[in-house]
């Protein structure tokens, strides 16, 4: 009699499991992966064989390229667990080149991504990792010898599909806050109408990403997006509205300062600045490191990283709003604002005086009667 | 001899009052909101919840009223319409503009005599519309954001990608004071004419008439 464990229970067909075990892939890694994919691009169950299936075939040629960046993502990914990147991430997709992990190097490494270009034009997915400095034409940045901008927009122009990992590459990110010196723009601003997709996030979450590139190796297309070009299955609610705290939210409870009672007993991080309400992401149901934990969870209130700008537009951090242009950092806009109004009564209760003893102005004086 | 004239029509003034209700409740709930004053006991309150439900709900109401009078415009009384509150296109309302300013600065000691509303009040109130209209779409605009690709979304989400969802906030807030100020600002202004016009200015927003002398106009 043969027990649950050793028939195949998954939708996934044995003869597909059984080649990808052939070529040394744990088949509980890739039912998990597959599984865990599917649900992350929220597809119904139904499509985990589709998925597998796509996965298991088609093997897409990677071009992973960094600019301005401080290769957060490349790392964020290298410690992904769905799947595991070092076991799994050469069986699933044939990465040509990438900055952290290639062995490669200087003129061997230039030539196989230049290759790779020539080879797989208008296949390959191209990732891009960091900004693109265009400030003194694209000085700040350059590779062999090329500038960024230049090696983008070949990459990009040759790519089937260019994700755009981390904040740098979606909206400029970090070297793009003010006073941005090297002049940094994202990929879509670098080059407009081309079948860009952004990933932001500091840094961008491994899962996403996965889910990105097996959305297109199973559809031939990437996935639905917003206002903002980032995909509707990552990006699509509001993290203050999935959030595990929102209870505290609603109620009313808040933690004041970080270490406080109700700082300890999980509540809200609202009045601590946290950017949850602004801010689009699946962090609370997806998290980071696998799976494990979130800003919010950790006890420290979302930044809004995912957001464009992020760096100007979401800071003061601990702040509910920005900080008013032209005041001092100190100021707050109900500090402004009360002084506005207080300002306005002074203002006016002074002109009432004033009117006040003011002789001669008022009408219709003949006709006011006066009583005995 | 006075007379007594019918210058507030009723949707005016229920406009007006509706106005000032929703006002004060959004500025409470808003303020509330965006720095909460309360902290609740316990888990099972629901503090910010009616916060947020009271601040949609006037918002709605707010904005049913601002529509309803600027529909007003084209269908009510010479005092309510249009082009009431755009007196200095006419050369007449740009010589009265000046006099009543004048007479505000205290450098002019005659008053322009008015029924409706005086050129110099009725440019404020134009600018008060376009503050409403403005905290009308960006309230909107952010409460559209519990639902991407909803009804309020998708007529307003390009606007919080234009401007930014932190400094959206920072000028629905902002703003909040400037309507404060505006307040402070109407209550006196409306005391002061009160006081030196004799015309009823504070009862008319009650009763909609104002007690004119027709030789003074």
């Amino acid at each position: 009699m043969k027990t649950d464990l050793e028939v195949n229970t998954s939708p996934i067909p044995e003869e597909l499991l059984q080649r990808v075990e052939a070529r040394g892939i744990n088949r509980r890694d890739f039912i998990k992966f597959c599984t865990a994919t599917t649900a992350a691009l929220a597809l119904p169950v139904s499509f985990i064989p589709t998925v597998a299936q796509a996965v298991e075939d088609k093997r897409p040629p990677v071009i992973w390229v960094e600019y301005q960046s401080c290769s957060g993502d490349s790392e964020a990914f290298l410690r992904g667990n769905q799947p595991t990147a070092g076991e799994l991430i050469l069986d699933l997709i044939s990465l040509e080149y990438s900055d952290v992990v290639m062995a490669a190097s200087g003129h061997q490494a230039e030539e196989a991504k230049h290759q790779a270009m020539e080879k797989y034009k208008g296949q390959y997915i191209l990732v891009v990792e960091g900004s693109i400095p265009t400030g003194a034409d694209g000085a700040y940045c350059t590779i062999a010898g090329e500038s960024a901008m230049v090696d983008c927009k070949k990459l990009v122009q040759n790519a089937a599909a260019t994700i755009c990992v981390g904040s740098c590459s979606s909206f400029g990110g970090i070297p793009a806050a003010a006073p941005n010196p090297t002049n940094a723009v994202s990929v879509s601003s670098l080059v407009p109408g081309a079948a860009i997709i952004n990933l932001p996030g500091c840094p961008v979450n491994a899962t996403n990403l996965t889910a990105t590139i097996v959305h297109f190796m199973t559809f031939g297309k990437l996935p639905a997006v917003d206002r903002l070009g980032r995909p509707k299955f990552a990006y699509g609610k509001r993290i203050h509205d999935n959030c595990e705290r929102r209870g505290h939210f609603d109620a009313g409870q808040y933690a004041e300062a970080f270490g406080d009672v109700a700082h300890r007993q999980g509540h809200c991080l609202y009045k601590l600045g946290c950017k949850g309400p602004e801010s689009f992401h699946n962090c609370p149901t997806v998290r980071y490191n696998e799976g494990i934990s979130w800003p919010v969870m950790a006890g420290h209130g979302c930044i809004g990283c995912s957001e464009p700008g992020f760096w100007d537009t979401m800071s003061p951090f601990y702040r509910r709003l920005p900080k008013v242009p032209g005041f001092g950092i100190e100021d707050t806009a109900d500090k402004i604002g009360i002084g506005l109004a207080a300002a306005t009564a002074v203002a006016f209760g002074v002109h009432g005086v004033a009117s006040c003893f003011r002789k001669g102005d008022a009408m219709e004086e003949d006709k006011v009667v006066k009583e005995d | 001899m006075l007379k007594i004239y019918y210058v507030w029509e009723l949707p005016v003034r229920i406009c007006h009052w509706i106005n000032v209700l929703s006002v004060i409740m959004l500025s409470i709930t808003g303020f509330f909101i965006g720095s909460p004053f309360i902290t609740a006991p316990e888990t099972s309150m629901y503090v910010m919840g009616w916060m947020r439900f009271l601040h949609f709900a006037f918002a709605y109401l707010f904005t049913v009223s601002v529509a309803a009078r600027i529909i007003w415009m084209f269908i009510g009384n010479h005092h309510a319409s249009w082009k009431a509150f755009i007196p200095w296109v006419t050369a007449e309302g740009r010589q009265n503009f000046i006099k009543m300013f004048r007479y505000y600065t205290f450098t002019g000691k005659k008053i322009t005599y008015e029924v409706g509303h005086n050129p110099v009040a009725a440019t404020a109130y134009l600018g008060i519309f376009a503050l409403f209209i403005f905290q009308i779409i960006s309230g909107f605009a952010m409460y559209g954001q519990f639902e991407p690709g909803g009804f309020w979304n998708g007529l307003l989400g390009g606007i919080n990608v234009l401007v930014g969802n932190q400094w959206l906030r920072l000028l629905h807030h902002g703003v909040m004071w400037l309507l404060a100020g505006f307040i402070i600002n109407h209550i006196y202004s409306g005391w002061l004419m009160d006081l030196k016009m004799r015309n009823g200015t504070m009862s008319g927003i009650f009763s909609g008439y104002r007690y004119i002398e027709p030789e003074d106009l």
